[in-house]
């Protein structure tokens, strides 16, 4: 029997495929499709202090090998979280739940966090350091997590009013995201997300006259495309940190799986992949099994094998 | 209602017309359960990485059909695909058509179809075919020229009255923009046209009382009005059913990523409400829907038109 079983940040997994922010939104139409319970861990879309509608459409435009998206932080906001969907969460999932937050400042994030602190079967907090969608008079305004000082105070000052586990999800459009993760990490961050979606702008194709979308999207790039990009970058930031980094960005098959963990992520996120395969999950646990038994490897020994 | 994910195949696939096809899968589940205006989202495979949404077009036995028009790169790879390939399917999703059960025989139902727009209301026809007296279902169908009319045959049939075989079913009446077929002009003059004679009526009693109904809306709220086809069409028989008061619904299609509403990525602006006083107070709010799980069907006077 392969134990696929890990921890991370505090929080014990019973393997170490977890879904990543955004993709699930709160697990209610998912739930109807798959058993999210086979995952290790969920992450929920980004709350944010107040609901936000979202950014206008075109949201969602497929690239070659993956998709741009510009959903926007689309949520319900706090208080809706906390009323309605909390409630789902805690009913319908038995495997830990970690929540996205993110706010404009360090304040709105400590004011989301003191909110949480009260409430039962919360795992962990992934503070969103890095949504590219977020605009200002139409001018995409700059990523906590693109300044190391910002970065650093935003972990600081959650980490100071919460016992919760954190995680800080970085973006991956920085000239070096090893300063910025280690800024992260010397404020307290107990693990890192890594990463956010490539700032990109993506073209809707002709679909005649039945477009609705005829803008181009200005957002984030996901899928195949980026994964090469994010190995590398975790890679780098194996060598930098002692946290450990769950990692993400065109995981797509078991193969890409194994691939993470090589260069040193301890636990796996699925994005965009799952729309388009909700199988993936299980193919992605049997062939992570089955190499880890082919190769007579501990899960553990497989993190970060090529470094060692 | 539940939703499938099926690895399935292809029972058979064919092209009508030079660039549309048809295409039947098996799919037991779906077939069983799929209601009007729904669609199943289909992973085309090649190097595409999003799926795509079909509007459900009939239900056969143990299969379901759709009727499209290849696109772009994923409609292309679907119509290589021979009987007996594998298809990757997740459905039914999204609502569906709705029609007031309460008074079907004073009711007169309009389904104007432009494109492949054909493919939800042929499904949809022949539901209602079944159990509306068919003489008062009026179907308008709209193509560029005569080549460019899909199914013209299957609604043909429903024209034909089941029992004796005569042309009292259903009305058809075609437009093609040369005139090769039909009305020429664009479906929606057509159907400006049918209507022109039509005053808006605004005591619903006078429908029970039997007397001749051209077009009268349900008196429950029911819709009248069904519209399939591309945005600007339907954005045009949104404007003609709000200057007669009737109401109408249309099937909407967007890029979707999930295709279950769980991403938000096929979002539209819609009313925040209906009624007119407040709509105008509350003029620049919105609320956005998506088009995969509260629609594809949306009542017209409903979406925030662009």
């Amino acid at each position: 029997m392969i134990n696929l079983s890990i921890e991370i940040a505090g929080i014990k997994l019973k393997n170490p495929l977890i879904v990543a922010s955004g993709i699930i939104g709160f697990g209610e139409e998912y739930s109807k499709l798959i058993n999210l319970n086979i995952f290790g861990a969920i992450t929920t879309k980004t709350i944010t202090l107040k609901p936000r509608a979202g950014n206008p459409p075109p949201r969602i435009v497929e690239t070659d090998s993956g998709m741009v998206n510009s959903i926007g932080l689309e949520n319900p906001g706090l208080e809706i979280f906390l009323k309605e969907k909390l409630p789902y969460l805690r009913k319908k999932f038995k495997i830990p739940i970690i929540v996205s937050i993110a706010g404009e400042n360090s304040k709105e994030f400590v004011q989301i966090t003191k909110a949480l602190n009260k409430e039962k079967k919360i795992a962990g907090l992934e503070l969103n350091l890095s949504c590219p969608n977020i605009r200002q008079e139409r001018r995409v305004i700059s990523l906590i997590s693109q300044d190391a000082g910002l970065t650093y105070e935003v972990v600081k000052r959650v980490k100071k009013v919460t016992t919760f586990p954190i995680i800080a999800k970085l973006t991956p459009n920085v000239t070096d995201i090893t300063v910025i993760a280690q800024s992260a990490e010397s404020a307290g961050a107990d693990a890192l997300s890594l990463v956010n979606t490539f700032s990109a702008l993506a073209f809707p194709p002709s679909l005649l006259n039945h477009s609705i979308a005829s803008s181009p999207v200005f957002g984030g790039l996901s899928g195949p495309a980026i994964k090469p990009i994010v190995l590398r970058m975790i890679y780098e930031t194996y060598r930098k940190v002692k946290i450990p980094i769950i990692g993400m960005g065109g995981i797509n098959s078991p193969q890409d799986a194994i691939e993470f963990f090589l260069v040193g992520a301890k636990v796996i996120a699925l994005g965009s992949a799952l729309f388009r395969d909700p199988f993936l999950p299980q193919k992605i646990l049997i062939g992570l099994k089955q190499y880890l038994k082919t190769q007579n490897l501990s899960l553990k020994e497989l993190v970060g094998k090529l470094q060692k | 209602m539940r939703i499938f994910h099926l690895q399935t195949i292809v029972t058979n696939q064919k092209e009508i017309l030079p660039g549309y096809f048809r295409l039947n899968f098996f799919a037991p589940k779906i077939a069983k359960t799929a209601q009007p205006g729904q669609f199943v989202h289909i992973y085309c495979g090649g190097d595409t990485y999003l799926r795509r949404p079909f509007s459900i077009a009939g239900v056969k036995k143990n299969q379901v059909e759709i009727i499209y028009k290849v696109v772009g790169k994923g409609t292309e790879i679907l119509s290589r695909k021979k009987e007996g390939k594998i298809l990757d399917v997740i459905g039914p999703l999204g609502n569906s058509f709705t029609h007031s059960p309460i008074h079907p025989f004073t009711q007169s139902l309009l389904l104007i179809a432009g494109g492949t727009g054909v493919a939800s209301l042929l499904f949809l026809a022949q539901q209602l075919h079944r159990f509306i007296t068919p003489s008062l279902i009026t179907i308008f169908i709209g193509a560029k020229t005569k080549n460019d009319l899909l199914c013209v045959s299957d609604f043909k049939q429903l024209a034909l009255n089941r029992k004796t075989g005569s042309e009292i079913g259903c009305q058809v009446k075609f437009a093609t923009e040369d005139g090769s077929l039909g009305f020429k002009g664009l479906v929606t003059d057509l159907f400006r046209d049918f209507l022109s004679a039509y005053q808006p009526r605004r005591e619903p009693k006078a429908l029970l009382r039997g007397q001749p109904i051209n077009l009268p809306a349900s008196p429950s709220g029911g819709s009248t009005i069904y519209a399939c086809g591309p945005y600007q069409m339907l954005k045009e028989i949104a404007k003609i059913c709000e200057r007669k008061q009737i109401k109408c619904q249309v099937s909407l299609e967007n890029i979707m990523a999930c295709g279950i509403g769980a991403c938000r990525g096929c979002v539209i602006k819609t009313r925040m409400t209906t009624d007119k006083r407040q709509a105008r107070i509350a003029a620049d709010k919105f609320v956005y829907k998506t088009v995969c799980r509260d629609g594809p069907i949306f009542e017209a006077n409903q979406i925030i038109w662009e």
